[in-house]
């Protein structure tokens, strides 16, 4: 399957017929709603559950009450005291943005190669694109840490995301589909009219995969913003660090293992998490869009 | 390489000479990939596959130890118990996220379009919750005495057990907490779904299939891809397990003495020994032997997706 999206012609409108399967009698739609319901509490409490813990008193953070019996909304002013949140969450903005945008440009270059061109080596190519993602990150962990060393980069910001700029192999398999899906007379036309090749890429698959590429990066976004490892290995100074890592200390600091101080780690955990849902809602349509891609390769 | 091509006077070799240019240009769009592989993929392997045969530590002269290090990844007791939890935590976690999200997707697919997309975001919310985030909530949320997860289930009388300290309960706590994040896969279900052909299931109905076999015999096949995709993703992401692991009970002195070896995943210990303990040669060896256990399990899900997979268009 090339396209992302083949809706055979015989297949009628989603909405038009009766879906399979629904459920007939009263009880039987009641009982089926109450499961839905109660699916979505249990996804959304924790979440509700961490805010509000977030807003309590120290004595109070395990009332699992919903809402606080006393807003202690200087637990987010403590949190700044106690560590360089502010530092740490610029940090992370600048990190993930380089890495996502590093990721998208690469990834849809060499994407766009893999699509249109064809050219004596192209399936082996590929094979090995696809068989990079088998590969575990332990395995190039340590070579890597000693590449930056050598270049005495080892304790900065910059392998947290200057790896990006090489694409990788997930988000190249994302982006060739949708390039795929592209018509080719629409490229050939342009060739006609005399565009070189990287006109047919720029002016013509970039412009029309615009969502695929929101796609590329907000995910890789999500997953910078996320990523632990990597700050593990790399960053020292706390000055340095970004969210995650930051979070990381704090736990360890005012969490279980030390002061128990947990209105801290869980405002920690709030504004770690916070910016991310953000920007879910903002790009939820693209989110959606690149995973139910995803699982139609097969 | 532009330059060349413009040079080379207007041929009669039409086709050959367009490919030869195409090839050109399809190397330079591939490039950043293929100077990438050769730079942060293949040759830090080889170093890699180098390293595992020596002591290296960043520290003292590197001298060669032959196969030492394999000798003993394969006898140290910790690797054994760090493999057994990733891959017990694998067992329980790649299934139960695909059963839980299939029946969830199942459910979406029969609601009107626009319910399901609320439903979806709620579903998907929590996936975009760092994992390190998810590590912290999984020490509150399962707390023995005062956690949520204690608290709900003494609501219907269940005295749940220590989730975050008895070492039987610590893995099987991570996969519920995991399941917390299983909002992806319901969206690739979904979208699966939502793509099986409705002929079939009238098909099916004229039949008078009941819905368990409509269920098996239509449905099942046909999202069989995505079924098959989500898997082998998973296991290799599984087989990865760091941050929630780490987060929660590694790092800090006072964590360090209590109960960690049933949270001890194979990467965690890759870590300590490879950044914490400087045993870098060694660490190298131990990921080799995790790419070995990853490369062997993903064969063995292609082999078997071949024989259940149903693609629709046949060959890919």
């Amino acid at each position: 399957m090339a396209a992302p999206t083949v809706a055979p012609p015989s297949q009628a409108p989603p909405e038009s017929r009766p879906r399979p399967g629904r459920r007939r009698t009263p009880r039987g739609r009641v009982l089926f709603w109450i499961g839905l319901l109660a699916a979505s509490v249990l996804f959304l409490y924790p979440f509700l559950w961490v805010v509000s813990a977030s807003l309590k008193p120290r004595t109070q953070v395990f009332d699992n009450a919903l809402l606080p019996s006393t807003w202690a909304f200087g637990n987010y002013l403590n949190i700044w005291e106690v560590a360089p949140v502010l530092t740490w969450f610029l940090n992370s903005v600048v990190v993930s943005l380089a890495a996502a945008t590093a990721m998208t440009i690469a990834s849809s270059v060499v994407a766009f190669g893999f699509a249109y061109f064809r050219f004596p080596g192209r399936n082996v190519l590929f094979g090995l694109v696809l068989a990079t993602m088998m590969l575990p990150t332990a395995v190039t962990m340590v070579p890597l840490y000693m590449i930056w060393n050598s270049m005495g980069l080892a304790t900065t910001q910059v392998p947290l995301w200057a790896a990006n700029l090489f694409g990788s192999a997930f988000y190249i398999f994302l982006l060739r589909q949708f390039f795929l899906g592209l018509p080719r007379e629409l490229f050939e036309a342009a060739r006609i009219d005399g565009a070189s090749y990287w006109g047919l890429f720029w002016r013509i698959a970039v412009p029309l995969c615009k969502p695929a590429l929101i796609v590329t990066f907000v995910f890789e976004l999500k997953a910078s913003w996320s990523d632990l490892l990597k700050p593990l290995i790399y960053l020292r100074d706390p000055e340095l660090f970004t969210l995650p890592r930051g979070l990381k200390a704090i736990s360890d600091q005012f969490g279980q293992s030390g002061e128990q101080q947990w209105e801290i780690v869980l405002a920690g955990s709030v504004i770690t998490t916070l910016p991310m849902v953000i920007v879910f809602f903002l790009a939820q349509r693209h989110f959606v869009y690149g995973i139910a891609t995803q699982g139609r390769k097969g | 390489m532009a330059a060349r091509t413009e040079v080379r006077p207007r041929p009669r070799r039409r086709t050959s000479r367009f490919r030869d240019r195409e090839t050109w240009a399809a190397y330079a769009f591939l490039s950043p990939w293929i100077i990438g592989f050769l730079l942060i993929t293949a040759g830090p392997m080889l170093i890699s596959l180098v390293l595992s045969f020596t002591d290296y530590d960043g520290l003292r002269e590197t001298q060669a130890v032959g196969w030492r290090n394999y000798e003993q990844v394969m006898s140290d007791p910790k690797i054994r118990t760090a493999m057994f939890n990733t891959l017990v935590y694998a067992v329980l976690s790649v299934p139960g996220t695909m059963i839980l999200s299939l029946w969830l997707a199942t459910m979406l697919s029969k609601v009107g379009r626009r319910s399901a997309g609320v439903f979806r975001t709620l579903y998907y919310l929590p996936e975009v919750t760092p994992k390190v985030a998810v590590g912290v909530l999984f020490l509150m949320l399962f707390n023995g005495q005062v956690g949520l997860v204690n608290s709900a289930l003494g609501l219907v009388g269940i005295d749940g057990p220590q989730w975050s300290t008895d070492e039987a309960w610590i893995k099987p706590g991570l996969v519920l907490m995991n399941l917390w994040s299983v909002g992806g896969t319901v969206i690739i279900y979904l979208a699966a779904l939502n793509n099986v052909p409705r002929d079939l299931y009238e098909a099916a109905e004229l039949d008078g299939v009941s819905a368990w076999q409509r269920f098996r015999h239509v449905t099942l096949p046909m999202i069989s891809g995505a079924l098959f995709f989500t898997m082998i993703v998973q296991t290799i992401a599984a087989l990865q397990t760091f941050d929630e692991a780490y987060t929660a009970f590694f790092g800090s002195t006072a964590s360090a003495t209590y109960s960690n070896d049933a949270a001890l995943f194979y990467v965690v210990y890759l870590f300590q020994q490879a950044f914490q303990f400087l045993h870098m040669g060694y660490a190298s060896a131990m990921a080799w032997l995790l790419f070995l256990v990853i490369m062997v399990i993903t064969f063995v899900q292609v082999r078997l997706s071949r024989r259940f997979v149903y693609y629709e268009g046949g060959e890919r």
